[in-house]
This record gives C-alpha cells, structure tokens and sequence, in this order.
C-alpha cells in the first residue's frame, strides 16, 4: 500500500531524512521509534505532503501511485491521513462544521455528492459515542481551549469519521494520562481492518501496549537503522536509544 | 465653492426651516460657528492622517434634499433584519418614511429627532440630553449638530425595554447626483433599562452619497445597551460615523460594527465611563476588498474605579483595500482596578492592501490592567496544513480560515438573526461557498 523508496528529505537545506525505505502492507500495523531530533515527525509530515520539506531524493507512492505531485488536501482524498502532534486551535469554526466540510469536501473530490444531513449527524453520534466523547464537545470550537487529551481523542474522531486508508499517528501517545491513552488506544484498535494500515510514530514503548504493532522500525538520523517485531519496542525501552546509536558505530 | 464654505452658506437656509429662538438652535449657531473655524480635519492632523477626505470637499453634494420620494417594501425588504419583528426608522434619502417605519409610543418612545426638537413635551430631556456627550471639538461632529434636525429618538424610561429590537435605516435613493445627509440620533435608556439597536446606511444606486451622522447614547445607571452598526453600502458610499456614549455605574453598552462596504467608512466611537463597575465592549469585524477604506478610531475613557472595556477588532483586507484602527484608552489617576482589553488583528490577503494599526494608552492609575495587541499578518500556514490534510482544499481552507477569524467576534451578538445574518455576508464577502449551513 504504502511504499517509501529510499527518501531523502530537507528543511532550508537542513538534511533530515537520509533514505528511508518502508514498506507497509494492508491490514498491517508499523511503529516507527527513534530518539528525539531522529525525524520521525519530518517522516509523518513529509507523507502527509508537508510543503516546508523538500524531497531531495527517493520516493513516496501508495497503491502504487507517486505522491510527489499531490498537494496535502489531494493525498487525504486517496485515504492519507495523519494526526498531528501538535492538532492547530481553530476559534470560529465548530468541530461539527469542520467535520461536514471535510467530509464533503473529500466527497466532492471523489465525485461524489454531499453527505446527507441526517446520515452526517448519525455518523457523527456513531463515532464521537465509540470515542466517547461528549456531545457538548462537538460544537465547541475545533481544538480551541481543548486540553492535550480531548486534542488527540479528537483527532482519533476526525480519523475514524474519515475512514483513511493509511493514518499516521504522530506521537499520539505525548501528553496523555493513561485513561486517555486507553479510550484512544481503544478508538485506533477498532478502526483496524484488513483494508486498512497504521504507522505509529513514538518516542515510548507504552503506546504499543495497546495498539500492538506487526513490525516496529528504528529511526536513527533520518535512516532506519534496525527493523522488528513487537519484541523490539521492548527491547529499546529496556535498553534505550544509546545501544542504537552504540550499534550504529560498531 | 467647496463643500465647507457651501454648508456654510446654506445654514442660513437650513435657520429659515427651524425654530431659531430655543436653546438647540443656540447650540446650532455655536456648532456652525466652530465648523467655521476649523473647517474639514486633513490629513496633517494626527487623528487624520490615513483618511483623507479632500475629493469629499471638492464634490458638489447636494444639503437639502428635493421632496420626498417613495420605496416599496419589498424593494428594500432585504437591507432590513425582517426575519424578526422589529421597530423601525426608516429614512429616504434623509426624509422620514411613515410608510415603511414602525414607530410606538407604548411605555416607550421609538419616534423621531424632529418630533423631540420641536414637542414642548421633550423640552426637558432635550435640554437635560442634547449634545451633552456630543464633542464640541470634533470639527464633523460640529457640522453635524449645527444642521442637526431629523434622526432617530429613542427613550426608554426606568426599569423598561422595548417589546422587540429597533433598526434604523437610512436609505439613498440615488434621486440627487450627490447627496450629503447628516442624521441626527439621540437614545437615552434610563436606570434599569435595556435596548438593542440595529443601524444601517444603504444607497441603492451608484450615485454619490456622504453621510456625517451623530449618534449620542446615554445609558443610566444599571442599563444595558447592545447597539449594532451594519456597513454593507456601495462602492459611492461615504460614512462618517460619530458615536458619542456616556454610561453611569453598572451599566453594560457594547457596540458591535460590521464593516464589508462603502467607499470610505470612518468610525469615531466614543465611550465615557461615568460610573463604577461599568461594562464597555466595542468589536468589529471588517472585511474589505477592491479600494475601500475603513477607519475605525476608538475612545474608551476610563474615569470611575472598578469598570472594565473589551475591544475587539477584526480585519480582513484584500486587493488594494485599506483599514486604520486607532485605539485610545484614557485610564485616570482615579479610575484604579480599571480592566481595559484591546484587541486588533488584520489579516492581509493580497500584496496591495494596507493597514495601519495603533494603540494608543494614556494610564494615569498604577492598579490596573490593561492589554492590548496588534497583528498584522496572513494566514496562518500551520492551520492551512491541517486544513488540507482533512481533505479541504487550499482555496476553501483559506476562506474557512478567514470566515473563522473574523466570526469569532460574533459570539457577542445577542441576537441570533442577525448573527446568522452577519454570518452569511461574512461568508459572501469571502466567497466562502462552506460546507455546511449557516
């Protein structure tokens, strides 16, 4: 589904990713782990069409298709999406407005019609109720005044309401306690399916507890160093990032 | 002849069609005299600088217009709020409108200027009120009362409100090649009291239109006063808004002004607190585009201890548009525990627009808190990102970005009608087709 061919990736000259190769398969769920400053969140942002990055070398495609060419609003209409690290507070519009126009905004690049209201509000219940969020929040300004927590369970919501065929989950983990981290955890699980894949993107092993992943790869200065199974997490968490970077020089 | 020695010369004119022997018209005589003297502000003066008024002067206004002229409702329905009932004042190219006004005298009074400055009933509040807040510096505010005749008068007694809303619509017919009108309002809400107010200038043609208009507004103690201003009006359009506000202890008055249109729009807003614990809000939201030009230059005088102002402004410039905020707040030495907010954020969204803002504090007490912020800048880039990797386009993303800005400013409308409605002109005005319903 998703392919990354030895990318490699700059800011203002500033080298970041030094060619990454990933693979990832329908169903499958990915951790990429790496210390901070190691580019994992160049990698989410770069995917998700980022326009700050530039792609000095390699390629991105999904089901085969190159994404260079495709603006970030085109890459979320053929099933990209990612949640942010840092979700932008929107005073003014409510987070049920901006649902319906992302949603039908997606729609209307499909070629399809507006969805209609009723089928929207009950899609919304169904989604907000297996996140379990209020139904005050939804017509609260989007991220605005929002706590760290109900930023990341929203995003989970703008994901799960999306339906993408790849999310990326930016550290989803960073800044929340552990009841949200489950109600979070629990969101990304039933959202798995055979169709559908997930890279997490984490600093720490404890996400993975509760979005168990199929392989995890270490992010080292803007490469993949090593590549694994669940047991690896483990053993970084056990061992840290030095034995990585020890490894690297050896 | 420019303007300025015309208008002189037509308030002897203006002294036949009124009574000369009372107390008004000896604040008239003084107006025109100091009119006289300092003639139209120019751009050397400091409160001027970005706003020039000089093809104003050379244009051949017509003061007094010819006969009354007529409209049909539905003709205009759409310059009024109709989906509420309301009271309204209609005036036709500076002519009062029985046809398509509502006016009641039923525990309150929703009627005319005209009436209050000529019924031996209004004599005492006419002396009591009448250009009491008014400046008598302002040069235009000046030139205003001495012709001052016709506008809206409102009074609301003690413990009292209005069944529904009040609007005032001044509409031009376009009937004169240039016409120059100077609407006169006086609103006083007494102690207890609440009114809400909505106001509108509307030309219907092309033809040249300068409105100077004076509005004073006194709330006593305890009364509340939501005032809307709507300035939606043709690219041959002129106004200058002069609000002038006096409030006592615990009142609450907050003037909300919407400015999408016109040529050249120039608010001078004036709030004087006279009371403890007196709540001022003052916000705006401008969205403007080809060469309009909007001023919005804002008094808050802060004089009793313990009272709080919120300024609120938006703006939103394109093509060669240009905006000026000029936000003074007075705090006096004996005004301690004073709260006084300002905000002004403009966003620019074409290389030829320009802003100019400035806030402007003179605070004279050590235990207060004041804030203010200015902003110039363009869309944020971060939020655009976000926007467009939820699957909305860079053009939508934009204008919802900018819808949002600029609608923030309208939680503060109490009356939802016009919220919606504000709303939708705010969308038009950006072009914003959003994928839901307002």
């Amino acid at each position: 589904m998703l392919e990354i061919k030895n990318l490699h990736a700059s800011v203002e000259d500033k080298k970041i990713l030094n060619g990454v190769n990933l693979k990832v398969n329908p169903g499958e769920v990915h951790a990429i782990m790496g210390p901070n400053g190691s580019g994992k969140s160049t990698l989410a942002a770069v995917i998700a069409g980022k326009e700050d990055f530039e792609v000095k070398k390699g390629s991105i495609s999904l089901d085969g298709e190159d994404l260079e060419e495709l603006a970030p609003e085109e890459r979320a209409h053929r099933g990209i999406f990612m949640s942010f690290q840092y979700p932008v507070e929107i005073p003014g519009v409510t987070v049920t407005n901006f649902l319906k126009t992302a949603i039908n905004e997606s729609r209307k690049a499909r070629g399809l019609e507006d969805m209609p209201a009723n089928q929207m509000l009950k899609l919304i219940r169904e989604k907000s109720e297996m996140l379990e969020i209020d139904r005050k929040f939804l017509s609260r300004s989007l991220n605005d005044g929002f706590s760290g927590g109900e930023k990341k369970r929203n995003e989970i919501f703008q994901m799960a309401m999306m339906e993408p065929k790849l999310a990326i989950l930016d550290e989803t983990d960073s800044g929340l306690d552990i009841d949200a981290l489950r109600i979070v955890a629990n969101g990304v699980n039933k959202l798995r399916s055979n169709e559908n894949a997930i890279v997490v993107i984490t600093h720490y092993q404890r996400l993975l507890e509760y979005i168990v992943p199929d392989y995890v790869h270490v992010l080292f200065d803007g490469k993949i160093v090593k590549s694994g199974t669940k047991e690896l997490a483990l053993e970084l968490e056990e061992k840290g990032y030095d034995w990585i970077k020890q490894e690297e020089v050896v | 002849m420019d303007l300025s020695d015309k208008l002189i010369s037509s308030f002897l004119a203006f002294e036949s069609n009124v009574n000369v022997n009372t107390p008004v018209h000896e604040i008239r005589s003084e107006a025109i005299r100091n009119f006289e003297r300092k003639g139209f502000p120019s751009k050397k003066q400091e409160a001027w600088k970005y706003t020039s008024l000089n093809s104003l002067q050379k244009t051949d206004f017509s003061i007094f217009p010819k006969g009354e002229q007529t409209l049909e409702y539905k003709d205009v329905k759409r310059y009024f709020l109709h989906e509420i009932d309301t009271y309204k004042i209609v005036f036709i190219d500076g002519v009062y409108s029985s046809y398509l006004s509502e006016t009641t005298h039923d525990g309150v009074d929703v009627c005319l200027m005209s009436s209050a400055l000529t019924k031996p009933m209004y004599k005492q509040v006419i002396e009591l009120y009448f250009n009491k807040v008014a400046s008598r510096e302002e040069s235009l505010t000046n030139l205003n009362t001495a012709f001052s005749k016709e506008g809206a008068y409102i009074y609301i007694p003690k413990n009292k409100a209005p069944r529904k809303p009040i609007q005032i619509l001044h509409l031009a017919t376009g009937n004169e090649a240039a016409l120059m009108l100077q609407p006169r309002n006086l609103i006083i809400v007494e102690e207890n009291a609440e009114v809400q107010i909505i106001e509108r200038h509307q030309s219907l043609t092309t033809n040249e239109v300068f409105t100077n208009a004076v509005t004073e507004i006194f709330a006593a103690k305890d009364a509340r006063v939501d005032y809307y201003k709507v300035q939606n009006d043709n690219a041959s359009a002129t106004l200058i808004d002069n609000t002038y506000i006096d409030q006592k202890g615990n009142s609450n008055v907050s003037v909300h002004t919407f400015s999408f249109g016109g040529k050249l729009t120039r608010n001078n807003l004036n709030f004087y607190q006279r009371g403890e614990r007196i709540e001022s809000t003052l916000k705006g939201v401008t969205i403007l585009g080809e060469k309009q030009h909007v001023d919005h230059h804002t008094l808050v005088h802060h004089a009793e201890p313990n009272c709080e102002s919120h300024q609120d402004y938006k703006g939103i410039f394109g093509e060669k548009s240009t905006g000026v905020f000029n936000g003074k707040i007075i705090v006096d030495q004996i005004a301690q525990k004073t709260n006084a907010f300002q905000q002004n954020n403009n966003v620019l969204i074409s290389d030829q627009a320009t802003v100019n803002t400035k806030p402007q504090l003179e605070i004279f007490a050590d235990d207060v808190k004041c804030s203010h912020g200015c902003t110039i800048g363009q869309l944020d880039e971060e939020a655009m990102f976000y926007l467009q990797t939820r699957g909305i386009p860079r053009k939508e993303a934009s204008a919802l970005l900018m819808y949002a800005f600029a609608n923030n400013v309208l939680e503060s409308v109490r009356i939802p009608e016009l919220k919606t409605r504000i709303n939708k002109l705010i969308a038009n005005k950006l072009g914003v087709s959003l994928g839901f319903e307002l």
